[in-house]
């Protein structure tokens, strides 16, 4: 499974211009923190540049590119920077270093105006604590961004009532948040930051804090609201299962470096290093590869009847009607013949899940 | 946002209201009417922190509110803060000055004074700076009062305070005192404790009296509490003029200083009928003294005290209206 | 991030070597002790800089100069500040002829009692609710059967102007400090010496250059009542969620949106509670006024206080008392109602405004009343209580003096002879340089290098302001009242953080004790002990021990309740469970409490100077009421201010290093220095 070693991560589209580009972006906590980037002191480990320079490289020479309405997951342990990264991409912190681009406008240089014109109609943030506005309604927490755009009144409210409605919150427009369980509060957090309607949506961490049950309907709240807007969204998370399950693609971090970039099923397939191994060995895989990944290139032999599936559907959804078949399935993309899954490789998978869990 | 707003509505509603009434009037307030001399004005009295002063400030108010139909406005003042006044306006009599040469350096018509203020002659009265103690000890040990003998007693008026050897109380800080010195140009086994101020030392006395415990303090006349317990002067080496010159070596005992009133040049260049009166006052330690009691110890406001005295003496306040 | 290392080892560090570490300082502050005690008694005496009341040096001839050339000065800061006292003059005036002083040729003033009355509670409603209506009534009513309903209301009009100006700004320097590290570094200290600065070294020069009456009693007030507001509103600021600020942020707000729809409403419960500790200190003030001549009830403190007459002083005082409970709960319930006042429905809303109209209406009728009547304007004489109260008062300290001073005067001399004095003699009486190294290794053993610069810096100050002997005496004064606070703070303390009825019964009394002006108890403390130390630490214990006694109950009860379970499970007496779980436990507390106590006490140094505490104290009121002796007061009020830094640093640094609950303790301190109960015990 592994040696499928082939597969180059999709790109954003080429004619179409990425909605956001991160560009060897570095963010460097410390004095004289921007003295450290292009030394040799900046490929020490980080004890060791804590230890030498006193500073601390939560990001560290990252670079990504994230397609319009893709979903773009950051992935890591706590203290590997994701936090950092996201807030730096509309410089709540400021980048130490690289480049930032949102929609063609570049964000690190933009003059303070800029900034605010982007922060109010191009990008919105939801936050793992919320961070309400406890003395003001749901309405008006809502509201807020086009409060301080400067709509009117009546207009932002009509347009957060909206709002409030899509993301199911309807009947609690008057209440304050501290009258609200956690995941209602998030919910007003989403409808803050969909109140301005924005082309980009970062999460940072959203769920995080919320109960289990409660996380799950959130995590659909979004696929559900995804699918309706189309947004392009940043979504940190340390939550691999959280990842999988939303992101098109998964940027996995360790101390604030880049491990690995890929779509879900790459990640699971073929992890980059042990680290991201470990991570994924709790995975059931079956949910999360596709056929891609378990298929072998098709032989003169194989029977040319049976079952047709694309290279992307996902091997738990392929299994019970290939395991009935008494064919192998062929894999077709696009009218072409990419490969064969016999019911062994589909086996293989689940039965050795099967096993891990016993 | 809008409960600020109300309150500002409110606010204004209220003052509003509060200026439209007033404006109106009716009911049994009537408007006063001077009483005489319309040409005295107000008059602003300092009043200095003991209770002597306050006697002699509210006599002289009490004359020149009711029998010259001014308004005294008295403020509660320290002395250098009283002195200062005179130049801002604030303050027009001090009725009762203790020499303070430098003050006077300073706002006198002098090298390097301003000239705000004057005396306007003294007031009768004779301050008697000393250290006493209390009737009961010169009962029992009447040589007490020659201070020859201090060294004798050293003994008796040993504190916690002094270790081993006697206490000198000292008192209120705004008085002149040379006591540290003179303790040690006379070679007495004593040390200077500051009590603070004239209430510490008052207690202390009264307490000594009471209890029959030795108790050797720094006093003065007029002082309404020497009515009330009659304190022993004691014989300090006799005063000569300029014996006290340098402080550091003085070894007599203090001046008996005439007091004086203060007046603002401003005020004394009005015309005020009142100028006049503070002009003309002038009475005893022994009436001051009566006064005073009767504000200290009976409790008694001080214009009534005044008024009292005022009454029991006309001679005295028409001599002193010129009439 | 990288913390989470350095934070588990501290952890480990306290849990393991802690103990070992506090041995070991335990051991070398005795042996410092020990050692110094060996030095003193062959050097005892010698080289002690003492210096008589009477003596000035070069340094207090500078600062003599110092005076006069900032009295002389033509600068745009004094044009400022006298502007400012002109400005607060005209206003105080303004009210003052409203509410108070007759103008020729009306004989009453423009509004009485009645009105004033219904005018006050109309506000109280509209900012507090109906309940503080109930207090503020009763409590204007007091003042007038007191028979000081005139001083009351100028001290009420004189605090509001300094309370609204200290505001005014006080609030914008603490939003700038909660935003700004390097502006908080600047004012902090300057705070501090507002804060310690005994306000009788200002008095004088504040009265020269502003001239006497209300307004420079106000700005005197403000001075000393300002540095609450400062760091109450730069603590609120920073208090504010980052998570929010950040939040809202990512919204694209510019800064003025941010602190006015963000940090200011969130910040604004905690920036009322400043309000309420504002007004509180304005309050303090009341009496210290009274010496520039300032309106209000200080004045009759002041007077019975010169005559001798504690009754008239006790009713004035008791008046003070009244005001400030009337002061502090309606504040305390403005900031409850600004949180729920916003949440009430349009129905509640509504009602409000048809009471506010109807109060209106009542107001202005019993405002033209007040006006026009002599009985709604001047209050009425027959209702007088404070006679009878004010010869009782006189009956109690006439009993005091004739059946217990002899004893009281005893338990004086004993204490004076065996603790006081040979305290004070190791401290004042060692060489100023043994004295000075002792103190040095002591701050260095209890709060390390910071705390050791902090001693070195401020001893070198003292050194300097030729007023060794004398710091060294208030000093030892200082530290001993203090020791005697902790003992009564941990016995009512830990009495009241046992139980609720104690606390509750308590409690009001520690009120009444924090806001009684000290010059009033200084009167009995003075029939029943004479002029002396021993007075002046009594009346300092009086005033600090019930901020001592508050914290220390805090503590205690903020001992979580299954750790006392878990103990008592275990099988604890209530001794053990006292000494072994509460009292170490609320170490934070017990730090936090000595170091208010230290400075509560350190500010009552002058009133000690006046009843005999003699040393610095003194060295002040000398000053004020001798101008040739300012330029020394000043040097001693810069000394207080040291020792004051120096006690505060010492406390505040080996709280740091003690325990690990006592940093929250020792940096809620910085924002709550002094009057701040509320924020401290919540910390």
């Amino acid at each position: 499974m592994t040696d499928t070693a082939t597969v180059t991560p999709p790109q954003a589209n080429a004619e179409q211009p990425a909605a956001l580009a991160v560009d060897r972006l570095w963010k460097v906590f410390g004095p004289k923190a921007d003295k450290i980037i292009g030394s040799p002191d900046a490929d020490l480990p980080r004890h060791e540049m804590l230890k030498e320079t006193g500073c601390v490289a939560a990001v560290k020479d990252i670079s990504f590119e994230v397609a319009a309405g893709e979903v773009f997951v950051v992935m890591g342990l706590s203290g590997s920077g994701k936090s950092t990264l996201v807030r730096c991409l509309t410089r709540l912190i400021e980048p130490t270093a690289g480049t930032v681009t949102i929609n063609g406008t570049d964000v690190v240089g933009a003059s303070e105006s800029t900034l605010r014109d982007l922060r109010r109609n191009h990008v919105a943030m939801v936050f793992q604590h919320f961070g309400l506005l406890p003395h003001r309604q749901v309405i008006d927490n809502v509201a807020y961004g086009l409060e301080i755009r400067g709509v009117g009144k009546a207009e932002r409210r009509k347009r957060a009532a909206e709002i409030v409605d899509l993301v199911g919150l309807e009947g609690n427009e008057h209440s304050y948040p501290d009258q609200l369980s956690g995941g209602m509060q998030q919910r007003v957090g989403l409808a803050r930051a969909l109140a301005g309607d924005p082309a980009l949506l970062l999460f940072d961490e959203p769920f995080s804090a919320l109960d289990p049950l409660i996380r799950r309907d959130m995590q659909n709240e979004v696929i559900r609201l995804q699918e309706d807007l189309q947004k392009t969204m940043v979504f940190i998370t340390h939550d691999l299962q959280e990842a999988l399950k939303l992101g098109d693609r998964i940027l996995i971090m360790r101390d604030g470096e880049v491990v690995q970039i890929g779509t879900p099923a790459e990640v699971v397939a073929s992890p980059a290093d042990d680290y991201v191994r470990d991570f994924v060995s709790d995975v059931p895989r079956s949910h999360v590869l596709t056929l891609r990944y378990v298929m072998r290139d098709p032989r003169p032999d194989d029977s040319s009847e049976g079952l047709v599936m694309s290279s992307d559907t996902i091997v738990r959804q392929a299994a019970r009607a290939a395991l009935a078949s008494d064919h192998v399935v062929r894999v077709v993309d696009d009218g072409k013949l990419v490969g064969i899954v016999d019911d062994d490789a589909i086996l293989r998978i689940v039965v050795a899940e099967e096993s891990v869990r016993a | 946002m809008r409960v600020t707003r109300s309150r500002a509505v409110l606010a204004v509603v209220a003052v509003s209201s509060v200026l439209a009434v007033s404006a109106c009037g009716g009911g049994d307030i009537k408007n006063e009417t001077a009483a005489g001399g319309e040409d005295c004005g107000t008059i602003n009295m300092a009043i200095n922190p003991w209770v002597g002063y306050e006697a002699s400030a509210h006599v002289v108010g009490y004359i020149a509110e009711s029998k010259l139909g001014c308004t005294v406005d008295y403020k509660d003042l320290d002395e250098q803060v009283s002195w200062q006044g005179f130049a801002e306006d604030e303050v027009d009599v001090v009725i009762e000055n203790w020499g303070h040469p430098e003050l006077q350096k300073k706002y006198f018509k002098s090298p390097g004074g301003d000239g705000s203020a004057m005396s306007a002659g003294p007031n009768g009265n004779e301050g008697i700076i000393g250290w006493y103690v209390p009737p009961w000890m010169v009962e029992k040990y009447p040589d007490i009062l020659d201070w020859k003998n201090l060294n004798k007693y050293a003994d008796l008026f040993k504190t916690p305070e002094s270790g081993d050897k006697g206490t000198l109380f000292d008192g209120d800080p705004g008085f002149v005192t040379n006591d540290e010195a003179l303790v040690k140009n006379l070679d007495l086994n004593y040390k200077v404790v500051f009590a603070g101020s004239e209430n510490a030392l008052i207690e202390g006395f009264r307490n000594a009296e009471e209890n029959k415990t030795p108790m050797l303090g720094y006093f003065y006349a007029p002082q309404w509490f020497l009515s009330e317990v009659p304190l022993e002067k004691v014989e300090l080496p006799k005063y000569t003029e300029g014996c006290d010159a340098d402080p550091e070596k003085v070894a007599c005992d203090y001046p008996v200083y005439t007091l004086d009133k203060i007046v603002a040049t401003d005020f004394a260049e009005s015309g005020s009928p009142g100028y006049d009166l503070v002009k003309n006052f002038q009475w005893t330690n022994d009436d001051q003294n009566e006064v005073a009691k009767m504000i200290a110890e009976d409790q008694m406001d001080p214009d009534d005290a005044a008024q009292k005295w005022v009454e029991e003496n006309p001679d005295k306040v028409n001599a002193w209206l010129g009439q | 991030m990288s913390s989470v290392a350095t934070r588990s080892a501290r952890t480990l560090d306290t849990g393991l070597v802690a103990t070992l570490r506090s041995r070991w300082r335990l051991v070398s502050l005795l042996a410092v002790i020990v050692i110094w005690v060996l030095v003193w008694t062959f050097t005892r005496g010698d080289s002690t800089l003492a210096i008589q009341a009477s003596d000035r040096t070069d340094i207090h001839g500078w600062f003599l100069r110092l005076t006069t050339s900032i009295e002389e000065a033509n600068n745009v800061v004094t044009a400022a500040l006298a502007a400012l006292a002109d400005a607060m003059d005209a206003t105080l005036l303004f009210f003052q002829h409203l509410f108070t002083v007759p103008e020729f040729p009306r004989p009453l003033p423009q509004v009485g009692w009645l009105g004033a009355l219904a005018l006050a509670s109309l506000a109280t409603y509209a900012v507090a609710g109906w309940r503080p209506v109930l207090i503020v009534a009763a409590s204007f009513l007091l003042f007038g059967m007191l028979g000081y309903y005139p001083d009351a209301m100028d001290l009420l009009i004189v605090t509001s102007v300094a309370v609204a100006v200290a505001l005014l700004l006080g609030i914008p320097i603490g939003i700038w400090m909660g935003h700004s590290k390097v502006v908080s570094a600047i004012v902090t200290p300057i705070l501090d010496v507002m804060q310690t600065m005994p306000s009788f070294v200002y008095l004088l020069p504040f009265s020269i250059l502003f001239g006497i009456g209300p307004a420079v009693a106000a700005l005197v007030t403000l001075v000393y009542a300002m540095p609450p507001a400062v760091r109450v509103t730069a603590y609120a600021i920073r208090a504010v969620s980052s998570t929010t600020i950040e939040a809202t942020d990512s919204l694209g707000q510019s800064r003025w949106q941010r602190l006015r729809n963000v940090e200011l409403p969130m910040a604004k419960r905690t920036i009322i509670v400043g309000v309420n500790q504002t007004t509180m200190a304005a309050l303090s003030m009341a009496t210290i006024a009274a010496y520039v001549d300032g309106p209000g009830l200080g004045q009759p403190v002041l007077e019975g206080l010169r005559r001798g007459q504690l009754g008239k002083a006790f009713v004035a005082g008791l008046a003070i008392v009244i005001m400030a409970i009337m002061l502090d709960r309606t504040t305390t319930a403005a900031s409850i109602r600004a949180e729920t006042a916003a949440r009430s429905g349009r129905d509640r809303g509504r009602q409000r405004w048809v009471v506010l109209g109807v109060g209106a209406a009542v107001a202005a009728v019993a405002v033209y009343l007040s006006n026009g009547y002599s009985w709604a304007n001047e209050f009425p004489a027959g209702l007088d209580i404070g006679t009878w109260i004010q010869l009782r008062v006189d009956d109690f300290s006439g009993w005091l003096r004739a059946d217990f001073s002899s004893v009281t005067t005893s338990i004086q001399e004993r204490f004076t002879l065996s603790f006081l004095n040979p305290v004070q003699d190791l401290i004042a009486g060692s060489p100023w340089f043994v004295a000075g190294a002792a103190i040095c290794a002591i701050a260095w053993i209890a709060g390390g290098n910071r705390a050791l610069g902090a001693a070195v810096i401020c001893l070198t100050g003292l050194y300097f302001l030729d007023l060794w002997n004398n710091a060294m005496i208030t000093l030892t004064a200082v530290l001993v009242a203090t020791v005697v606070v902790m003992l009564l703070g941990i016995v009512v303390g830990v009495w009241m953080g046992r139980s609720k009825n104690v606390d509750r019964a308590v409690r009001p009394f520690l009120d009444a004790a924090q806001t009684l002006p000290p010059f009033v108890y200084l009167i009995p403390v003075l029939v029943l002990f004479g002029a002396n130390r021993f007075t002046a630490m009594v009346a300092g214990v009086i005033y600090a021990a019930p901020v001592a006694i508050k914290l220390i109950a805090d503590g205690v009860r903020g001992v979580s309740a299954t750790t006392v379970e878990a103990a008592e499970a275990a099988g604890t007496s209530r001794l053990q469970m006292i000494w072994k779980v509460q009292l170490p436990m609320a170490r934070g507390a017990l730090l936090l409490a000595a170091n208010q106590g230290l400075l509560y006490v350190l500010s009552m140094v002058v009133i000690g100077g006046m009843v005999g505490a003699g040393a610095l104290g003194f060295d002040i009121v000398y000053g004020f009421r001798q101008s040739e002796f300012a330029g020394k007061g000043l040097a001693a009020g810069v000394s207080i201010v040291l020792i004051g830094i120096m006690l505060d640093r010492i406390t505040t640094y080996s709280a740091r290093r003690s325990s690990s609950a006592a940093p929250a303790g020792a940096r809620a301190k910085n924002t709550t220095r002094k009057r701040f109960p509320l924020l401290s015990s919540s910390s």
